[in-house]
Parts: C-alpha cells; sequence; structure tokens
C-alpha cells in the first residue's frame, strides 16, 4: 500500500517536475513568472493528438513520435513569437518585472481560451500508442510507463542543466541572469539568447504535455490550469531557477500529495502544495536549493 | 515594479512647471488632434468635480431611461466590476503591490453574507458589514506574514491564498456546501422594504460604489495617501522619512479587502445563488484587467475601465465566445505599450496647475 502511493505520488510528481523543469529554465534567465508556461504545457498535448490522429491519421507510436516533432516546434516557436511580441518590448523599455508576469498572465488568457473556443470543453481521449504493461513488484504495480515518465523528468533535468552550464549558449543565459547590460557589452546578443531560452523552454513544456495525455489517456483544457499552479509551487519548493530544484521541488509535491490523500483525506490534496508553497516562501524565499535572493538598494 | 508604476509627470514636476513659460509660445504649432486632446484634459481638470457629478446623474437616470431586466443587469455587473476594480486599484494602481487574490476577497464577503442570511436569516446592513469585516480581516491575516516578501513573490502568495480560499470553499461541506454552492440567498432588505426589481438593486450597487470611491478619493486625499504615493515611488526613501511602510501596506490591503468583501456581500445577495467557481484565479485576473485596462492609480480609469470591458463585449454580442481570449490581449497591449492604463498616465491635479499657470503667464503678458 504504502509503496505503490510512492510510486503513484512519484508519477503525479514526476508530471509536476517536467512541468518545473521548463519554467525553472526561463525563471533562471529572466526572474520572471511565466504563468503562460502551463498553457504551453497544454498546447503541446493537444497538438501532439491534433498532428497524430487527424492530421496524419496514425495512430502508432511513429505517428506519436511525428506528432510530437511538429507539437515541439510549433510551440517552441509560438514561445519564442510571445517573447518576440510582447516581452521584448517591454524590456527595451526597461519595464517593471511586474508588468512582464502580467503580460504572461495575458498570454496564458489568450492561449487558454483559444483552445478552449477551438476543442471544446469536454475532455478529449489520447490513444495510448505504446502499450507497455505493467511490471509486479510484491503487491506495488508499476506501469512501464510510469517508469518512463520518470526517467524523462531525470534526463530533461540532467539535459538542460548540460545546455546551462557546459555549453556556449547556456553560459550566454546565466550570463544575462548575472548581468545583462555586462552581458551586451561582451558582445552576447541579449535578445536572442532570452528568446531561444523561451523557444526551449516551450519545447520542453510540449513534451510534458505529450507524455502526460499519454499517462492518462485523456486531455481537457484543465489540464494546464491546476498542474501549472502546482508547478509555481514545486519551483518555489525547490528554488526558483534551479534545474535539480525544480525536479525534487516537483516529486516532492507530488510524493507529500498523493500521501496526504491516501492517509487523511482526498478533499484538501489540491490546497497542501499551496500551503507548502506559502510556508517556504515565509520561511525560505529562496527554496530547497535555490540561490540566496539579494535586494540591492 | 516600483519606477514603472512612478507617473512620469510626477516626476518631472518641477521642472514642467518651469519649462512651461517657454513652451506657452510654441503651443500653437501643436499638432491639432494632440492639441484637442490636451484641451480636453485640461477641460476634465478643471471642472473634475462637475464632470463627475453629470456622470452620476446618468447613473442615477440609467434605470429611468432603460428600464429593461437586461440593460439593468449590463449596468449592475458594471458597478460590480468599477467597485471591485477601484478597490483593487487602492493596492496595485496607488501603492505598487500586485495582487492576485482579490477574488478570493470577493468570495469570502460573499460567502460570509451568504452564511449569515440563510443560516441566522441576518441581511442588510449586518450582512454587508460582517462580509466586509471577514473580508478585511483576511486581507489582514494574508498581509501580516506576507507584505513582508518583495515584488513578484508577493504576486505568487496572493495566487497561492486565492487557491487556498478556494479549496476551503469547495471541501469545507457543512460550511459552504461545496462544490453544491449555497442557493436562496435572500434578497437585500432595508427595515422590511424588499429590493426585489432590478432598478432598486442597481441602486444598491450605485450606492455601494459611490461610497467606495468616495472613500478611496478621501483615502489618496489624506496623509495616508500621502504615504501610499511615497512607498510606491520609492519605499526605501519613504522608509527614512519615518513613514511606516510595512503599517501603511498592512492597512491599505486590508481595507482594500475589505471593500472587495462588501462587493462580496452586494453580489451574494443579487445572484442569491453562489459557488466557489465564481471566485477562481480567472475571475482575479479579470478584476486586474479592467484594473489595469482602465488606469493605474486612477479611480475614474477603474471606472471606464469596467464600463469599457463589460458593457463593449455586451454591445458587440458576437463577440462573447472572444471575451476572455481579448482581454488576453487587453492585457498584453497594454502591458506593451501603455503599462500604466489608459488614464493612468494623467496627473489631473498637475494639469490644472499647469493651466492655471500658463493663465497668469498669459495675463501677465498682456
Amino acid at each position: 500500500m504504502f509503496f505503490q502511493q510512492l510510486v503513484n505520488g512519484l508519477t503525479i510528481g514526476s508530471t509536476y517536475a517536467l512541468v518545473t523543469i521548463g519554467f525553472n529554465l526561463v525563471y533562471g534567465v529572466l526572474e520572471l513568472t511565466n504563468f503562460a508556461h502551463s498553457s504551453f504545457y497544454m498546447l503541446g498535448a493537444y497538438l501532439t493528438v491534433f498532428s497524430m490522429t487527424w492530421l496524419l491519421g496514425r495512430v502508432t507510436p511513429l505517428g506519436f513520435f511525428i506528432g510530437l516533432g511538429i507539437s515541439i516546434v510549433i510551440t517552441g516557436l509560438l514561445g519564442a513569437l510571445m517573447d518576440k511580441a510582447s516581452l521584448e518590448p517591454i524590456r527595451k523599455r526597461n519595464g517593471a518585472p511586474i508588468t512582464a508576469l502580467l503580460t504572461t498572465v495575458g498570454v496564458q488568457t489568450i492561449i487558454n481560451n483559444s483552445i478552449l473556443l477551438i476543442f471544446g470543453t469536454e475532455s478529449k481521449p489520447f490513444p495510448d500508442v505504446f502499450q507497455l504493461g505493467k511490471v509486479y513488484v510484491g503487491d506495488t504495480v508499476i506501469q512501464i510507463f510510469q517508469i518512463i515518465i520518470f526517467v524523462v523528468a531525470i534526463l530533461l533535468m540532467l539535459g538542460l542543466s548540460y545546455l546551462v552550464y557546459r555549453t556556449k549558449i547556456g553560459n550566454a543565459m546565466r550570463a544575462i541572469s548575472q548581468n545583462a547590460t555586462a552581458a551586451k557589452l561582451m558582445g552576447i546578443n541579449v535578445n536572442t539568447v532570452i528568446t531561444i531560452t523561451f523557444l526551449i523552454g516551450s519545447a520542453v513544456a510540449a513534451i510534458s504535455g505529450a507524455m502526460m495525455g499519454t499517462y492518462y489517456q485523456k486531455i481537457d483544457t484543465l489540464m494546464g490550469a491546476s498542474v501549472g499552479l502546482k508547478s509555481i509551487s514545486s519551483a518555489v519548493l525547490g528554488g526558483m531557477g534551479s534545474l535539480p530544484g525544480a525536479m525534487f521541488g516537483g516529486f516532492i509535491i507530488g510524493i507529500v500529495e498523493t500521501m496526504f490523500a491516501a492517509y487523511v483525506g482526498s478533499g484538501f490534496r489540491d490546497a497542501i502544495a499551496f500551503i507548502i508553497m506559502f510556508v517556504v516562501l515565509l520561511i525560505k524565499p529562496s527554496g530547497l536549493l535555490g540561490v540566496k535572493i539579494e535586494t540591492k538598494v | 515594479m516600483v519606477e514603472n508604476n512612478q507617473n512620469p509627470i510626477d516626476k518631472a514636476s518641477q521642472q514642467n512647471l518651469d519649462e512651461a513659460v517657454i513652451k506657452a509660445p510654441i503651443k500653437s504649432k501643436e499638432k491639432p488632434v494632440k492639441r484637442f486632446f490636451t484641451s480636453l484634459l485640461e477641460f476634465w481638470a478643471k471642472h473634475q468635480t462637475a464632470i463627475s457629478l453629470a456622470f452620476l446623474a446618468i447613473a442615477i437616470l440609467f434605470p429611468i431611461l432603460f428600464n429593461q431586466q437586461y440593460f439593468l443587469s449590463i449596468g449592475v455587473n458594471v458597478m460590480l466590476y468599477a467597485t471591485l476594480s477601484v478597490s483593487l486599484n487602492l493596492i496595485t494602481g496607488f501603492m505598487g503591490i500586485t495582487s492576485l487574490s482579490h477574488a478570493a476577497f470577493l468570495g469570502i464577503g460573499a460567502y460570509t453574507a451568504a452564511i449569515l442570511s440563510t443560516r441566522l436569516g441576518a441581511n442588510f446592513p449586518i450582512t454587508f458589514l460582517a462580509g466586509a469585516a471577514m473580508a478585511g480581516l483576511f486581507g489582514l491575516l494574508l498581509g501580516l506574514p506576507s507584505l513582508r516578501i518583495k515584488g513578484r513573490f508577493l504576486a505568487i502568495v496572493t495566487l497561492g491564498f486565492g487557491e487556498i480560499a478556494r479549496m476551503v470553499e469547495l471541501n469545507w461541506m457543512s460550511l459552504t456546501r461545496g462544490p453544491q454552492g449555497i442557493s436562496g440567498i435572500p434578497k437585500v432588505s432595508l427595515f422590511g422594504w424588499i429590493m426585489k426589481t432590478p432598478a432598486q438593486k442597481y441602486y444598491v450597487i450605485l450606492v455601494i460604489l459611490v461610497l467606495v470611491v468616495l472613500a478611496v478619493a478621501a483615502i489618496m486625499n489624506s496623509r495616508v495617501g500621502r504615504a501610499i504615493s511615497a512607498i510606491r515611488d520609492d519605499e526605501v526613501a519613504a522608509e527614512a522619512m519615518g513613514i511606516n511602510v510595512f503599517g501603511y501596506k498592512l492597512m491599505v490591503f486590508s481595507i482594500s479587502a475589505a471593500f472587495a468583501g462588501l462587493a462580496g456581500a452586494f453580489y451574494a445577495h443579487y445572484m442569491s445563488f453562489i459557488d466557489p467557481n465564481a471566485f477562481s484565479f480567472a475571475q482575479s485576473i479579470l478584476i486586474l484587467s479592467v484594473t489595469i485596462f482602465g488606469g493605474m492609480a486612477s479611480i475614474a480609469g477603474s471606472i471606464f475601465g469596467a464600463l469599457t470591458l463589460l458593457a463593449l463585449p455586451e454591445l458587440l454580442r458576437f463577440l462573447i465566445d472572444y471575451r476572455l481570449i481579448i482581454y488576453g490581449f487587453v492585457l498584453v497591449i497594454m502591458m506593451v505599450f501603455q503599462p500604466n492604463g489608459l488614464l493612468g498616465s494623467f496627473n489631473l491635479k498637475h494639469i490644472k496647475q499647469q493651466a492655471m499657470f500658463r493663465k497668469s503667464q498669459e495675463r501677465s503678458e498682456s
């Protein structure tokens, strides 16, 4: 029973981790709370199933990967477009951080309601193309796909960490996050790097959306809203801007939530994430693995 | 966050006054459109009270001219959101704290009024006062720990509070009846006189709106208001001048929440049915977009914003499905081109001073 709950909690935690990693990538560079990130997650899932079933008409693993590819490209480009069209002008005018935050809220509203308008409110089936089956460990049932989600979450974290800490563009990202003006003086094309960050972050969100769609075998227009707010809690818990923090934050929130639902009661399970977030922000705003925030006068 | 909310006219106020002498002769060379707007603003600044009263008169006459359920329900909606937006403007516009929990305070007020009236048979004015007091109390409780947090983290905390409040409303079955909501909330009655026609309900919310507007205007014209502006412009400098920044933040946050609670109490009596869905994150966003669209730190802007964003889609009925998408675009476009909102960039007091100054210059020349 306990191990079963642990497995379920880790799976839900992986969902949060997958969404939070992309979120924290953007936060790490721009210190921007990107509310639109969860919308890109939902959009990624919708585009994958749309291209797989209606555009290609192939409900096979190959069709899934082609659909996922299309979804990643479109979602990534939309993320880049959002930055170019709405966030770059604000940066150019030295707008306040809160202005950019509200812009992402606006983009979130646009995407969510467009999806609602195009695809309707009822949930859509997401075909499980892999049919991987289950394994039994003692009396604990583990779906193979649960393991895959878990592994993908860790791989994405490692991959993005490699990107941020070992590559040239990653160096540029970290330079911008420390001091954008100095980065510009060193010859870094600040706006392009930030746009690429959004491109990667949104593409990662699309991957997460497709994974989750396959796991739950259905998608609906509310999938972004609930996961999105909880991924912000995961980010706060793990440390805003930290990629390993995003993963651990997601895992912890998922496990605590599942355990709470199993042993205390399911009523308030959705509130737990926010209570954790509340407490972390009040006691240690930098989170578990985050960098200490310095306020400059 | 602090820099952006600063009124550009405020900042250069003294400088502008000095330059007004030099500028005055060039005035005739200005583009006609710009001159028209300048003179319009000057007219508004000069006759501010008269224009406000004229608008109030129109608002009072509205139910007599359009005595139909449909028009009146639009009117009530506009007034309700104007009230919410003015109260949100107090913290977001005037003080520069972005709050994403205004729907929660609306909900707290509504649930307080609904529970008191259905369980205990209470009615106006007890339910309204209790709704406002309860929301104000929760504003205080949220503000006490969280107002020390800076900037964007505070926005996230208020977001979390909004969600927790909704979870409680959804799950505390014995008190709130959860997702079924509370139905059969009695109408507002004043000493046995029941407000049941649409026009009467309209006047109730009009009175609330006028009271909230007067209260916010009074606050902003007082010592407290000047402290609020100082905090918005530069927190550290305000602290150095001996302003109790945390104390004022707490007070204003709580007052703003109480006004939202007051609107919530009206909402409960008006709809006679409430459920947690009405007080979601999307509702907070709607209130925020009204405030930002109309104008940061502008009471007239908030009313104008509510009028535009809630009445306009009704006029263009085919747009009703796209309403939320339009709100999204409004938020984005506003943030990119006019972060202070439509009426947020004008300082009427300053425009009036400038006009008077120019007039006195012209007089002394002739």
